[in-house]
């Protein structure tokens, strides 16, 4: 649904003119002004009023730029314990001065990248952002895992955002990971301002035949950003993805996250924490698309939900006719610790397949009260033992990620934010 | 060591307990009886501190302390322990990590320094021995997906490693085969001493066989209604609460 006064906000940012891309930006300005900015009315935002949002906090958009980061701020930035490639990025612009450790690694501007690439995987039309982001990002980064690589230590992808108000901030990033390579990525953004800006973020990945790629990401923006991100990954033959998603903060932020499981045998994981407090709200949209037989997918959501904050969860499997043997799980759950959190949880399930494994749950509810009497009963004070169960609740997710040392990095943010680190 | 005076509680406006009178010294051990749902597990829970009870009257007091003023993390601390009749299963807690944070919390409140991993784990093997309990229960999330008897056993294992005052047992003896019934009394009697007293609810004589009582009471519709020695729980057994339950009410009605 178009509503075109919408476009005012974006109206001269899309007369900015951008290097390179003519073709892609021009196909992603079009399909923009095609879909409009998402309104309540728009079946995929109605719980996300994000362009009400935009239109709140920022008034007229302009693109962010680079700015300088020194190679302290990059140590510092560093999670705790993290071994592996660094690469920096400002604004989204990427800098390859800062990159740590990465003389093995094959990157480059993705201007090198043939043109067609761009929006062949996070094609525009299917989401306002996405085509934003095509029409108008800057820089970028193109990743490119050789066949049969290894690549033992993570990949972190490390973004410093420092926005004024009004300012976007649009990485897109293209990761092709070759037929029989293994990698793992880490995402993680520290922010330097305080005032409003808007990240618009689109992640492309193309896992080749048995490949496995691993994506982790902690969303921690500043309390003022609003942030839409859609990653997109295609999945050949007996290749494996696994994404997991921490969302900690934010004024507002909406995930698209869309496999696409094109060979058979392959395997798409998708799990993800949210704790959320403050006025902060967290959509997690996902979509799965199982096209061929013998696949498999698994999903595992769970939020935690403090003062006014919201939560929207929309877990899509898609399972096509021809994708017999498929096996397709979901599960969301939620607990509410206020009377003012909300959650919205829709699992939507389009199966035209007939001989597949689906299943899906979703439940809300509180903190188990009697659990907590039983802990206090043994003389555990009252906020541990809540945290205690809150992080029993919340922590399965964590054991998905497979980076021992990433795994206590984000064990420790999570129990930091649960009060169950003692 | 425990005075309970006049104690009425009651839960969403609905009195349980109506006028507990109780004294417990050192080194005694008192057995609750009493037909379902006379209140029995209220009267545990109120002095557990569950929040969901309320306390419209009356007073209980502990080694000299308000009790009703503690917080239950408190109460267990100070050294109230409750074995609880429905052990409650939480996954995702592992057992042992639990164990740790309660026994140095416990620890600290009485001036005592925490124990490290290893000395944790010393006392830890220790306990088990008492209860015969499996090293593998307890590498499990706290009670899920444990049998009646485990979860039970669980229990004695805690208060073992508690070292608490005042025991109080919540029909610890349901669901337990003959053989865990002589396993966990012996752990409870061998926990037993002159400086610490033991409250066990229960239904059945034969773990009053096993754990002797100084005093048996019958608590009925909120009241302990009898008081005797444990030729009482004998008598009990043979008679059942009929005529206890005929005294009450017709003394109520006249
Ligand atoms: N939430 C509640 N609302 C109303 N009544 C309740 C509630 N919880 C317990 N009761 C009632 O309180 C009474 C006492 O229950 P309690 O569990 O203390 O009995 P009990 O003596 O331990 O019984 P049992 O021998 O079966 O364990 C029962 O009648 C029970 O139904
Ligand atoms: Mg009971």
């Amino acid at each position: 649904m178009s509503t075109l006064t919408k476009q005012n906000l974006f109206e001269g940012f899309l007369e900015t003119s951008f290097a390179g891309f003519e073709r892609a930006r021009e196909e992603g300005k079009a399909s923009f002004l095609k879909q409009g900015l998402p309104t309540l009315k728009s079946e995929e935002y109605k719980f996300t009023a994000i362009t009400k949002k935009l239109e709140q906090s920022i008034t007229s958009f302009q693109s962010a730029q680079p700015f300088a980061v020194s190679q302290e701020e990059v140590k510092a930035g560093i999670p705790t314990g993290f071994e592996g490639t660094v690469l920096v990025f400002a604004n989204g612009h990427f800098i390859p001065e800062l990159a740590i450790d990465a003389a093995e690694l094959t990157f480059s501007e993705l201007s090198e990248k043939p043109e067609t690439a761009v929006g062949s995987i996070a094609r525009a039309d299917k989401d306002p952002f996405a085509a934003l982001n095509q029409s108008s990002f800057y820089g970028g980064i193109f990743i490119q895992i050789p066949k049969k690589a290894v690549v033992v230590k993570p990949i972190l992808l490390l973004s410093f955002n420092k926005a004024n108000e009004g300012q976007l901030i649009q990485p897109r990033v293209w990761i092709e990971a070759g037929d029989f390579s293994e990698v793992t990525f880490i995402t993680h953004t520290i922010n330097k301002s305080e005032t409003p800006y808007f990240v618009n973020k689109v992640v492309e990945i193309k896992g080749g035949v048995n490949s496995q790629i691993r994506y982790y990401r902690v969303q921690n923006e500043g309390k003022n950003a609003i942030e839409a991100s859609t990653l997109e990954t295609n999945l050949l033959q007996d290749s494996r993805f696994t994404s997991v998603n921490i969302s900690l903060s934010g004024e507002m932020v909406r995930n698209n996250l869309n496999l696409n499981l094109l060979g058979s045998n392959s395997e798409g994981n998708m799990y993800g924490i949210y704790l959320l407090n403050g006025k902060t709200h967290v959509d997690n949209h996902t979509n799965v698309d199982h096209t061929i037989p013998h696949a498999e997918s698994n999903e595992l959501y769970k939020g935690i939900l403090a003062d006014q904050s919201r939560g929207v969860f929309n877990g899509k499997i898609f399972v096509r006719q021809d994708a017999q043997k498929t096996n397709a799980f979901q599960q969301n759950n939620n607990i509410l610790l206020s009377e003012d959190a909300i959650v919205n949880t829709k699992p939507q399930l389009e199966i035209w397949a007939d001989d597949v494994k689906c299943s899906h749950g979703c439940t809300t509810g509180q903190l188990d009260e009697e659990a907590l009497f039983y802990l206090q009963a043994r003389g555990i004070d009252k906020t541990q033992a809540k945290g205690l169960l809150l992080f029993a609740f919340a922590g399965e997710v964590l054991e998905h990620i497979h980076d021992e040392s990433f795994k206590n990095y984000c064990t420790d943010l999570v129990q930091e934010r649960l009060g169950s680190k003692f | 060591m425990l005075t309970i005076k006049n104690l009425h509680a009651s839960i969403e406006g609905t009195p349980i307990l109506r006028g507990i009178n109780l004294e417990v010294k050192a080194g005694e051990v008192h057995a609750i009886m009493g037909p379902n749902g006379s209140g029995k597990s209220t009267l545990a829970s109120v002095l557990a501190g569950r929040e969901e009870y309320e306390v419209t009257e009356g007073e209980v007091s502990f080694k000299g302390k308000d009790l009703l003023d503690l917080a239950p993390e408190d109460r267990a601390r100070e050294g109230v322990f409750l074995a609880f009749q429905y052990p409650v299963e939480i996954p995702g807690v592992s057992s042992t990590n639990f164990l740790r944070t309660a026994v140095n919390q416990v620890r600290e409140y009485r001036g005592l320094e925490a124990l490290d991993a290893v000395k944790f784990l010393t006392m830890m093997k220790e306990k088990m021995k008492l209860v015969e309990i499996d090293q593998k229960l307890l590498s499990r999330s706290l009670n899920e997906g444990f049998s009646g008897g485990e979860k039970k056993r669980n229990e004695i294992f805690q208060m073992a490693m508690l070292e608490p005052t005042l025991s109080i047992l919540d029909e610890t003896d349901s669901g337990l085969d003959i053989d865990a019934l002589r396993i966990v009394s012996n752990g409870v009697n061998q926990l037993k001493s002159k400086d610490n007293a033991t409250i066990v609810v229960t239904h059945y004589q034969r773990l009053l066989d096993y754990i002797v009582p100084d005093y048996v009471h019958v608590l009925y519709k909120g009241k302990i209604v009898k008081s005797g020695t444990k030729e009482l729980a004998l008598e009990l057994e043979e008679k059942g609460y009929d005529w206890i339950k005929e005294a009450v009410d017709s003394e109520a009605t006249v």
